[in-house]
């Protein structure tokens, strides 16, 4: 397989990013469940390079910051008391890649501690629950598109390869799975589930459900390039020296939709993570504290929130880099691959 | 000079020939005896846009059981004895005067003269015989039949003359002339005739029409506009006054617009379409707050809405699972709800949920009643080593966690978990579970929170019972204690922890019932309130309830609006709404 430039400079930009958050512990300063209660809603610290008597310091460095007498969440920077930036602190304790025991933390201050993205409405630090919550997003939504693209290829094969009733059966039920309202689906799979759902047996609810749902596309694809794949003069060829059709299947036209399931993943990916966010955002994810995005988004269902704390739509934000990725390895895929166009759909049609 | 009083002379003659409506022929009638409301006297006119968080059901006092349409009622109907908002003490309403016998067996009461219903027919003592038949009658289903059955009997309502009724108790009552409120006299004239024919639910329908529906309240029906608004008028035969003679309400319109969404009233509040606002949430008073144009809102203090946590204290049989069994027996344990309640830090409750405009509670009585609050009851401030204590007496002890934290166990080893529910739709409660979560993991329980649409919380924890625990809370409607009589009594249907028992299941629910029992038929408010605080103290002392916090009444009005004085009992914001005048301004002028 041939990988062109852009593909692999697409692949190297979601490498880092799928790094940072897979190295959540590490790159953030704070326990994501840990409450700050002394500062709710406190906006990001600004770091500070010069100080108020104009003096420049290598070390970067943050003020103090007060709440504001008998308000709430009113602070001001108390310039007199300022704590140094300090990298490869020691700090809360961790498991690196969820194996590696650690307490290596990128950045920490001395004597205090730092909110570079704010707090929320319980004083936790919205950059480790940024950090922390992509791992259960982006797993959601590779995991998820892992499923969708396994049950796809086996039931666009059988279906294209095999034709027939079997194609007939299928495809029906791929129809009847493109009109399922998915959503309503969760919420019935979610009311027979015992009462109290672990965040773990939730999160497998989540990547179970929208990965089962959405096979019905892919399948169709993988069909129509197996329609065409098993007409191919090599494949009747190899047929006709005997071929049986497993063999044919894997070694001949199972290749042909390669790049077709390549191109496919990386359009699901950021679709399964904003679906996971939706679900999230209504309180149907994994549930607090374990922060995911939709978590994080969902404080913005409150008009007072939506207008004080601006620093809350900053998740919002986090994930436009992670879906230009995405959508930029699509598209290269999709430049560099053999003839099978795919109609790209709005990333919006599952949610 | 001469010129000047010519010009007044004018002036005073306009005013006369300009205010034909005031010179009602009710007012001619000097044998009328209205009320005389203290307070600042205001100016007549104008229109107050208020919103209501949907739709009224229905007019009709005797269907009436959602709040919206007892809100709307309440401005349109009155009764006899009233309970003052600002005071919480009672006071004369239709009724001008009432005697208590020595055996404390009978009241009597006295009507004002010349009453009339907003569409000018009178009302005399048959109107009030007639409303309290129809209260009593089983088969019309009145939700405020219960509140007429005293001793298990029905209260006796009988006419001495066109101006005096007696009520004849079966058994004395604690909470008095205080049972008159809120119960509205009901047209006579306008219900006999459907009441005879059972189609008492077919009137007062917001499809009536505004002249087959009457009330005494300060408003009556004008146009209902559905999906939009419900446009009341000015009662011109109220029987109320200022201080200098002039026939309240004030203003001539009230507007209801319907808003369902809280967050959208507050934007409707902030444009000036609406007036006033009530029963605002602590984030958005300070959103309010921060630059109020051409309002002000207006912090009442903590109101009689009491928040708790709750276990599971039900003895389901056969039904219960090991599991739960195993939890229950937790539960049960005095000292595990003793911890739970030294482990919960109240103090950021209120800080972080109600931003500070709120106050911690430890108690059933909320600190917005100002009379029946047990001074004595301790209040312990938050104590994890005291929480730990605790534990450790009650035979729990600790191990490590795989990642290095402490894990709660009881005496069989097992890690104590449980689940705390918690309405999906009321982000206060849900919040008041995440940081009860985070206190609890500190002495090493895990705990997971459950939002759960309310009907099905509702039906979990008193139908099918299957819950840990629970973050509810209930708003008392009154200040006497005896409005919340459900939630003390082990019979009690808001007896939330174990509802509806036949017998006490414990010996302190019996203790509380019998307290109960005996202040319902005390004669002396002493007397009732020893009792009381004795029931308040065995209920600190269990813990079935862990009280947690109370919130503010928050409200706010345009600058315009004179005499608001927001109180801590509902309405909010309309008990004195026939008081709430519109100052003159250029901008009022212009509507």
């Amino acid at each position: 397989m041939r990988v062109t430039r852009n593909v692999a400079r697409w692949l190297a930009v979601l490498g880092v990013l799928h790094g940072i958050v897979a190295c959540a512990g590490f790159f953030a300063p704070y326990d994501p469940a840990e409450q700050d209660r002394k500062s709710p809603y406190l906006p990001p610290m600004r770091v500070h390079v010069v100080d108020g008597q104009g003096h420049f310091h290598a070390r970067p460095f943050v003020y103090a910051l007060r709440l504001r007498e008998g308000a709430f969440d009113q602070y001001e920077e108390d310039a007199a008391q300022s704590y140094p930036l300090r990298f490869f602190v020691s700090g809360m304790r961790y498991r690196l890649l969820g194996v590696l025991p650690s307490r290596l933390h990128l950045f920490g201050a001395e004597g205090s501690r730092i909110y570079l993205l704010g707090t929320d409405a319980y004083g936790r630090d919205q950059l480790s629950r940024l950090v922390f919550g992509g791992q259960v997003s982006l797993l959601a939504g590779l995991l998820g598109a892992g499923i969708t693209l396994s049950l796809g290829l086996c039931v666009g094969a059988v279906a294209g390869y095999y034709g027939g009733w079997r194609d007939d059966v299928l495809m029906r039920l791929a129809e009847l799975f493109l009109a399922l309202p998915w959503l309503y689906l969760l919420f019935a799979v979610r009311a027979f589930l015992p009462l109290a759902v672990g965040p773990l047996a939730a999160f497998f609810l989540i990547v179970a459900v929208i990965g089962t749902v959405g096979w019905a596309r892919p399948a169709r694809l993988v069909r129509a390039v197996v329609l065409s794949a098993k007409e191919r003069d090599f494949v009747r060829a190899a047929r006709g020296f005997g071929a049986t059709n497993v063999y044919l299947l894997w070694r001949h036209i199972l290749p042909e939709t390669g790049s077709v399931l390549l191109t496919q993943a990386a359009i699901l990916v950021p679709q399964y993570v904003l679906a996971e966010m939706t679900l999230s955002f209504l309180g149907l994810g994994v549930p607090e504290p374990v922060p995911s995005w939709g978590n994080l988004l969902s404080s913005l269902q409150q008009y007072s929130v939506l207008v004080s704390y601006w620093w809350m739509y900053l998740p919002a934000l986090a994930m436009v880099p992670f879906f230009l990725g995405y959508l930029g390895l699509a598209s290269s895929l999709q430049e560099r691959g053999p003839a099978y166009k795919i109609g790209r759909r709005g990333l919006g049609s599952l949610t | 000079m001469c010129c000047r009083m010519l010009s007044s002379l004018v002036l005073l003659l306009l005013l006369v020939v300009g205010r034909p409506a005031d010179a009602s022929p009710q007012q001619k009638n000097t044998n009328q005896e209205l009320l005389v409301v203290p307070g600042e006297v205001g100016r007549s006119g104008g229109r107050l846009v208020v919103s209501l968080r949907g739709e009224p059901k229905t007019l009709n006092p005797l269907i009436a059981a959602d709040a919206r349409s007892r809100e709307v009622i309440g401005v349109m109907q009155a009764d006899l004895v009233h309970i003052n908002r600002a005071t919480q003490l009672t006071e004369p309403a239709l009724a001008k005067s009432w005697k208590v016998s020595g055996d404390g067996l009978e009241y009597t009461l006295v009507l004002r003269k010349g009453l009339k219903f907003s569409d000018g027919q009178p009302l005399d003592a048959d109107d009030v015989v007639f409303t309290f038949r129809v209260y009593l009658d089983e088969s019309v289903h009145a939700p405020q039949r219960d509140l007429l059955i005293v001793g298990g009997k029905p209260i006796v309502v009988r006419k001495v003359d066109a101006q005096t009724v007696v009520f004849q108790l079966a058994k004395t009552y604690g909470v008095g002339e205080r049972l008159f409120d809120g119960l509205a006299i009901l047209p006579r004239h306008l219900l006999e005739k459907p009441y005879q024919e059972g189609k008492l639910g077919q009137i007062g329908t917001l499809a009536t029409a505004a002249n087959q529906w009457a009330g005494t309240g300060p408003f009556r029906l004008k146009e209902y506009v559905a999906g939009q608004r419900l446009v009341l008028e000015r009662n011109p035969y109220y029987w109320k006054t200022d201080a200098k003679g002039n026939r309240l309400p004030y203003v001539d319109e009230l507007v209801f617009l319907f808003v369902p969404n809280a967050d959208a009233q507050v934007l409707k509040f902030q444009s000036g379409e609406t007036d006033v606002i009530s029963q605002v949430s602590a984030e958005n008073f300070s959103v309010l707050s921060r630059q109020p144009k051409g309002y002000a809102m207006t912090d009442a203090g903590p109101g009689l809405e009491y928040n708790f946590l709750f276990f599971n204290l039900n003895d389901a049989g056969e039904k219960t699972t090991p599991e739960m069994q195993r939890r229950q027996t937790w539960f049960r344990e005095v000292k595990f709800r003793q911890a739970v309640s030294a482990a919960v830090d109240r103090e950021a409750i209120v800080r972080l949920v109600y931003q500070g405009r709120g106050a911690a509670i430890w108690g059933l009585v909320a600190p917005g009643n100002r009379q029946w609050g047990n001074e004595k009851l301790a209040h312990p401030p938050r104590s994890l080593e005291r929480a730990r204590t605790l534990l450790k007496e009650a035979g729990f002890s600790w191990s490590t966690g795989a990642d290095g934290e402490s894990v709660l166990q009881d005496s069989d080893r097992k890690p104590v978990e449980f689940s705390i529910l918690t309405s999906s739709t009321n982000a206060d409660r849900a919040k008041m579970a995440a940081l009860i979560q985070d206190d609890l993991k500190q002495i090493g329980m895990r705990v997971q929170v459950v939002p759960l649409e309310f009907r099905s919380l509702l039906d979990r924890v008193t139908q099918t019972k299957e819950y840990d625990a629970c973050v509810m809370g209930i708003a008392s409607f009154d200040a006497d204690p005896n409005s919340d009589i459900n939630v003390w009594l082990s019979s009690g249907g808001t007896h939330l922890w174990n509802p509806s028992q036949a017998h006490p299941a414990t010996a302190w629910e019996g203790e509380m019932d019998r307290l109960i029992e005996e202040q319902m038929s005390a004669r002396t408010f002493e007397q009732r309130k020893k009792l009381y605080d004795r029931a308040q103290e065995i209920l600190a002392e269990n813990q079935p309830m862990i009280f947690l916090a109370s919130p503010d009444i928050l409200a706010g009005a345009k600058n315009s609006v004179g005499n608001f004085h927001p109180a801590v009992l509902e309405p909010y914001v309309l008990w004195n709404v026939e008081q709430l005048y519109l100052k003159s301004s250029p901008e009022n002028a212009a509507r």
